[in-house]
């Protein structure tokens, strides 16, 4: 049932706003709104019923084991949330004084300097919201750095074909061509493909290290020279940077911009699909262009870098500065572990993917490359089992559903059949791991003597399969009272 | 460990089955001569105790003022059930709703959420949230582009719309060879000026039409939106959500029964339900015609049913995003504002129709009593003639920051200096009481600024300050 | 899989009929509808517009994915079929009656130069490995 169809016409949560307000008669009648709004008439207790009893319908990490590949579903801890919403850090206004916020600026600061030691780059922003914006945020000032040298030819951005689907998009958004490049055998970039695209047309590459296979790109100091030396500029995506903390670092690796997703690495929440954080972090040369604002400190006090400060900046990449609230999170869980805790996150968030990559390869599971050493993830192919029984990865999924585990991340990357892509994280404890093969060889034996059961899951959640290709031809994106 | 449970038995046998030594041979793949010696230059782990000190004691630095400060950003009171929910574990910690047989909660709620903001706006259909208001103009203006069968890359981006979404705008369109033109506004009234936009030479795309404007004026909205539609261009319509429950919605915005109203509603969400947070995280929210639906960014919610035909609900539309369509997907956003818009759709709930224009007619009418007040004061007038919903322009007759300092020292922060944008409002500043302000507190700005202006005016302080701090 | 011996290919999987008015149709292949899933969507283009051979032109859009439409030969689009916008799913029932487009061409000689069905077939075994 919608909250529409709990309403009553008349009914209020009257202790929510202002009771009666005087009229607007100085407002004139043609500026003004005929007919209210399709709002819930509501008591506050049938809204908070009907928002609690919605929340049960959810998996979370909360309540399940989430093992998402290249979603990172770990633990958030609940200091991070309470610390973040003290009652002055919720008031203050964004265009208030840095003077009335000093505060507050101070966890910033220590935030952005602490990205810098886990990165090795020579500068920080904080003002990207999400993965992609902090993409956006790179590649642009990629381009503003061919730009301000002249370089105007430079329009391609070399991406390999296992990337994630926001590299090729944000290269579009910021007026490049996309020049794709294959995955080897061994799950590396083809070197070959790479020298035979390089050129005086490349702007730059975007990678991910470890890659979305699941595997640490080896000859990255090569591919980074090839780069290099045809005049291109890298662009590190820290979607796995998790994997890597406190053992090798993206500016030592020489990748001139970087995004780190904050809602993965340092454990902000995933909120139900947002809010993130994807700080930027650049090396010398792209400094001019970092966007605004980002935090300074002159003489003890903080203060926003602004427009008279940086004249060459790419600007502005939102009204206020960025997600406040996710960064003081990521500030909180930055300074709960320090610098040995979060080497510790690579640590044990590798342990735990080799070690259930290893269970699984003995339950009789195929890893896509079985000869390389898993990062802080893996991929199981399905493909023997869909040729053998008719079970997809989808099927597959859906089933582990039914036993309490949250599915992990199917059909991608596209180049390995019938994947599953699997992240345990480093919060999830052996007991759980163990649990979770038990399942996976439950459903894999389920679908061998009777793949129908199988096909037809999930079959105790709250709704079954749902017909997606009914919700596209017939859209139906909003209620209409009948 | 902090958040890590693994003892060393556990360490140990999972070694074992992997067939490693330890864990440093783990990572045997990376080049030995990569390898950082750790992170020595980050400070040490603190307990959750220790943290939470440091935490108070910056909060308790930056303590709490009486602000009259809008200018995009609103004080509103949120219901207390409304963050006691959106804070519950199921909605905090769950994914993206790739998995929609795992996810019905967070789908029905967007589902809802796009409900409320197809009607509040009045267009038929609403995405599931973009960053801020600010991105999704920028947004907007892609669509419109997009949108274009002429092929027409040029966008009518009037002065009077929010200086940061401009600049946002600026820096989000211009690699895809976009201009953004500027269109003046009106001395005396504060809103574009319809004159000015006849004269303006060329095509374009779209014409954004702010309301209400950055000065908090009212727009001739109806006018613009047929201007717009009689020179082949889009209607954008960037708004604030709240004053949508009392004006009237851009889907029905233009005169006659021929308009079809602006084509596309951008703004941003954090009136709804979001605290100020020191600028973030809010939510842009965009609602369309339906005609424009294949072009929007972000994800969208549709209803559906399962195998035994119960209704149910899944992402659709999928194919326009990036995951899919990769290089040539309508938008790169991914993670979008979510829980922002939880806490945006229990608000709305609580509310309903009639809390929420309680809190856009309170606020107009708090704005119009404060205007009052300071215009009373000697060295303080009006700026411009238009009506306005919850905020307005006043000019003082001494320098501006001045003014701000010496009440900010009281407790009070003034409002918003307009010369850093419009450098012929350098005496100027915006500002705004919402529903949260009372007679006392109105009365308390009105008080301090006389003493201020007083004092340097010449006179005698006839107000004994304040320590509202 | 269906690969009628009539029709024309190109490698981009679309089909191309020459009509006994000199006017071609265009589709999309059996194949190419198997890979992409139950078609939820078809955008045509407008008629009048000038095609140049390989040009991106439509969008055939399913669940799971999207894929552009390419001009198998340079022309004028003088029709589109507008039953695909309420009936998408008529191209996975019978994708070589689901025509999308018609076009009538600048040098009919470059329907020549496409794929029969035999070279055809054995350009999508090829792909498939």
């Amino acid at each position: 049932m919608l909250i529409f169809e709990h309403a009553q016409t008349g009914r209020r949560a009257h202790a929510q706003a202002p009771y009666d307000a005087p009229a607007a008669d100085d407002l004139p009648a043609e500026l003004l709104r005929g007919t209210a709004p399709l709002l819930p008439e509501s008591s506050e207790l049938d809204v908070v019923r009907h928002y609690t009893r919605l929340s049960q319908k959810n998996f979370s990490i909360d309540t399940q084991f989430y093992p998402l590949g290249s979603c990172t579903m770990k633990y958030n801890p609940r200091a991070c949330n309470t610390l973040a919403m003290l009652p002055q850090f919720l008031a203050r206004h964004p265009l208030a004084d840095a003077e009335t916020g000093q505060g507050f600026f101070a966890c910033l600061h220590e935030l952005q300097e602490m990205l810098k030691q886990a990165t090795g780059m020579a500068a920080v922003s904080l003002a990207p919201m999400a993965g992609a914006h902090g993409e956006f945020t790179g590649v642009a000032m990629i381009r503003a750095y061919h730009d301000a040298r002249g370089d105007t030819a430079r329009r391609e951005i070399i991406i390999p074909d296992a990337a994630h689907g926001t590299n090729p998009a944000t290269a579009s958004m910021c007026g490049y061509t996309v020049r794709e490049i294959p995955t080897d055998r061994q799950g590396n970039v083809d070197l070959e493909a790479l020298r035979a695209v390089v050129g005086p047309h490349t702007a730059g590459l975007m990678l991910t290290n470890p890659s979305t296979l699941g595997v640490f790109e080896k000859a990255i100091v090569t591919i980074l020279k090839i780069v290099h030396e045809a005049g291109g500029l890298a662009y590190y995506d820290g979607a796995n940077l998790n994997a890597i903390l406190g053992r090798v670092r993206p500016g030592d690796m020489g990748f001139d911009a970087i995004h780190i997703n904050l809602h993965k690495t340092f454990s902000t929440p995933h909120g139900g699909g947002g809010p993130g954080a994807g700080p930027v972090g650049v090396s010398e040369r792209l400094m001019p262009f970092l966007p605004i604002p980002y935090v300074l400190e002159e003489r003890g006090l903080y203060r926003w870098a602004e427009e008279g400060d940086c004249s060459q900046s790419i600007g502005r990449l939102s009204a206020f500065g960025g997600n406040m609230g996710v960064l003081l999170r990521a500030w909180v869980y930055a300074r709960m572990l320090g610098g040995v805790g979060l080497r510790r996150v690579a640590d044990f968030a590798t342990l735990n993917a080799n070690y259930l990559a290893a269970e699984l390869q003995k339950a009789g599971f195929d890893l896509a490359f079985p000869e390389r050493r898993a990062s802080h993830e893996f991929i199981v192919s399905l493909k023997k089992l869909k040729d053998a029984t008719g079970v997809a990865a989808m099927d597959f999924a859906k089933r582990l559903l039914d036993y309490g585990f949250h599915a992990p991340t199917t059909y991608f990357p596209m180049l390995v059949p019938e994947c599953l892509l699997i992240e345990p994280t480093e919060t999830e404890s052996k007991e759980t791991l163990d649990a979770f093969v038990t399942a996976m060889a439950k459903v894999k034996e389920e679908a061998e003597m009777t793949p129908e059961l199988v096909k037809g899951a999930p079959h105790t959640l709250p709704v079954r399969r749902l017909d997606d290709v009914k919700a596209a031809r017939e859209l139906d994106l909003a209620w209409k009272p009948v | 460990m902090p958040f890590i449970p693994h003892t060393e038995a556990d360490i140990a046998a999972m070694l074992d089955s992997i067939g490693a030594s330890s864990l440093d041979a783990l990572f045997d793949e990376i080049p030995v001569d990569l390898n950082c010696a750790g992170l020595g230059g980050i400070p040490p782990s603190l307990s959750e105790m220790a943290v939470t000190r440091l935490a108070h004691g910056r909060a308790a630095q930056d303590g709490f003022y009486s602000s009259f400060l809008g200018a995009g950003a609103y004080e509103h009171h949120i219901p207390a059930a409304v963050w006691q929910i959106v804070s519950r574990g199921e909605f905090y910690t769950a994914y993206t709703p790739y998995q929609a047989e795992a996810s019905q909660g967070t789908l029905q709620l967007l589902y809802e959420y796009q409900t409320m903001m197809a009607s509040l706006t009045g267009l038929d259909v609403s995405n599931a949230s973009l960053y801020d208001g600010a991105t999704a103009l920028a947004e907007a203006v892609l669509m419109a582009v997009r949108a274009n069968k002429a092929g027409v890359r040029r966008v009518l981006l009037p002065d009077t719309v929010h200086p940061r979404y401009r600049a946002v705008a600026q820096a989000m369109v211009k690699n895809q060879g976009i201009e953004l033109v500027g269109v003046p506004f009106d001395k005396a009234s504060g809103i574009t000026d319809l004159a000015a936009l006849e004269v303006m030479a060329g095509e374009a795309a779209a014409l954004v039409i702010p309301q209400p404007n950055f000065f908090g004026a009212l727009e001739r909205v109806d006018a613009l939106t047929d201007w717009a539609h009689a020179h082949a261009m889009l209607a954008i319509a960037v708004a604030n959500p709240l004053a949508l429950a009392l004006l009237k919605p851009p889907g029905l915005w233009g005169e006659g029964t021929q308009t079809r109203g602006a084509d596309i509603c951008v703004g941003d969400g954090q009136p709804l339900g979001v605290p100020l947070s020191s600028g973030g995280p809010y939510f842009g929210f965009m609602t369309a015609r339906q005609a424009l639906v294949r072009q929007m960014p972000g994800r969208m919610v549709g209803r559906t049913v399962d195998l035994d035909g119960k209704p149910g609900f899944v992402l659709t539309l999928q194919a326009r995003e990036q995951h899919i369509r990769r290089a040539k997907a309508t938008s790169n956003i991914c993670s979008n504002q979510g829980l922002l818009v939880t806490a945006a759709t229990i608000h709305m709930a609580l509310l309903g129709p009639e809390g929420l224009k309680n809190v856009a007619l309170s606020s107009h009418a708090n704005t119009r009593a404060l205007i009052d007040k300071l215009v009373s004061l000697l060295g303080v007038e009006r700026v411009f003639s238009s009506p306005f919903f919850h905020e307005a322009v006043i000019r003082v007759n001494i320098p501006v920051p001045d003014v701000l300092r010496a009440l900010r020292a009281q407790g009070i922060l003034g409002g918003y200096a307009l010369g850093r944008d419009y450098p012929e409002l350098a005496d100027c500043i915006l500002v705004c009481a919402t529903e949260t302000k009372t007679e006392d507190d109105l009365e308390q700005y009105r008080q301090q600024l006389e003493r201020i202006l007083s004092r340097r005016n010449g006179r005698d302080p006839s107000v004994p300050p304040c320590a509202y701090k | 899989m269906s690969i009628p011996a009539d029709l024309k290919y190109t490698k981009t999987h679309e089909w191309a009929r020459l009509e006994a008015d000199g006017h071609v149709s265009v589709g999309i292949t059996h194949h190419a509808q198997e890979l992409l899933g139950d078609m939820v969507f078809v955008e045509n283009p407008t008629v009048g517009r000038n095609l140049a051979a390989g040009e991106e032109c439509a969008v055939v859009e399913s669940v799971k994915a999207a894929s552009d439409v390419y001009a198998p030969i340079a022309g004028e689009v003088t029709a589109a079929n507008g039953s695909l916008e309420s009936a998408p799913e008529s191209i996975n029932k019978d994708p070589y009656a689901a025509w999308m487009f018609k076009l009538k061409p600048s040098n009919s000689a470059e329907l020549d130069g496409l794929m029969n069905a035999t070279s055809y077939a054995a350009h999508v075994e090829s792909e498939a490995h």
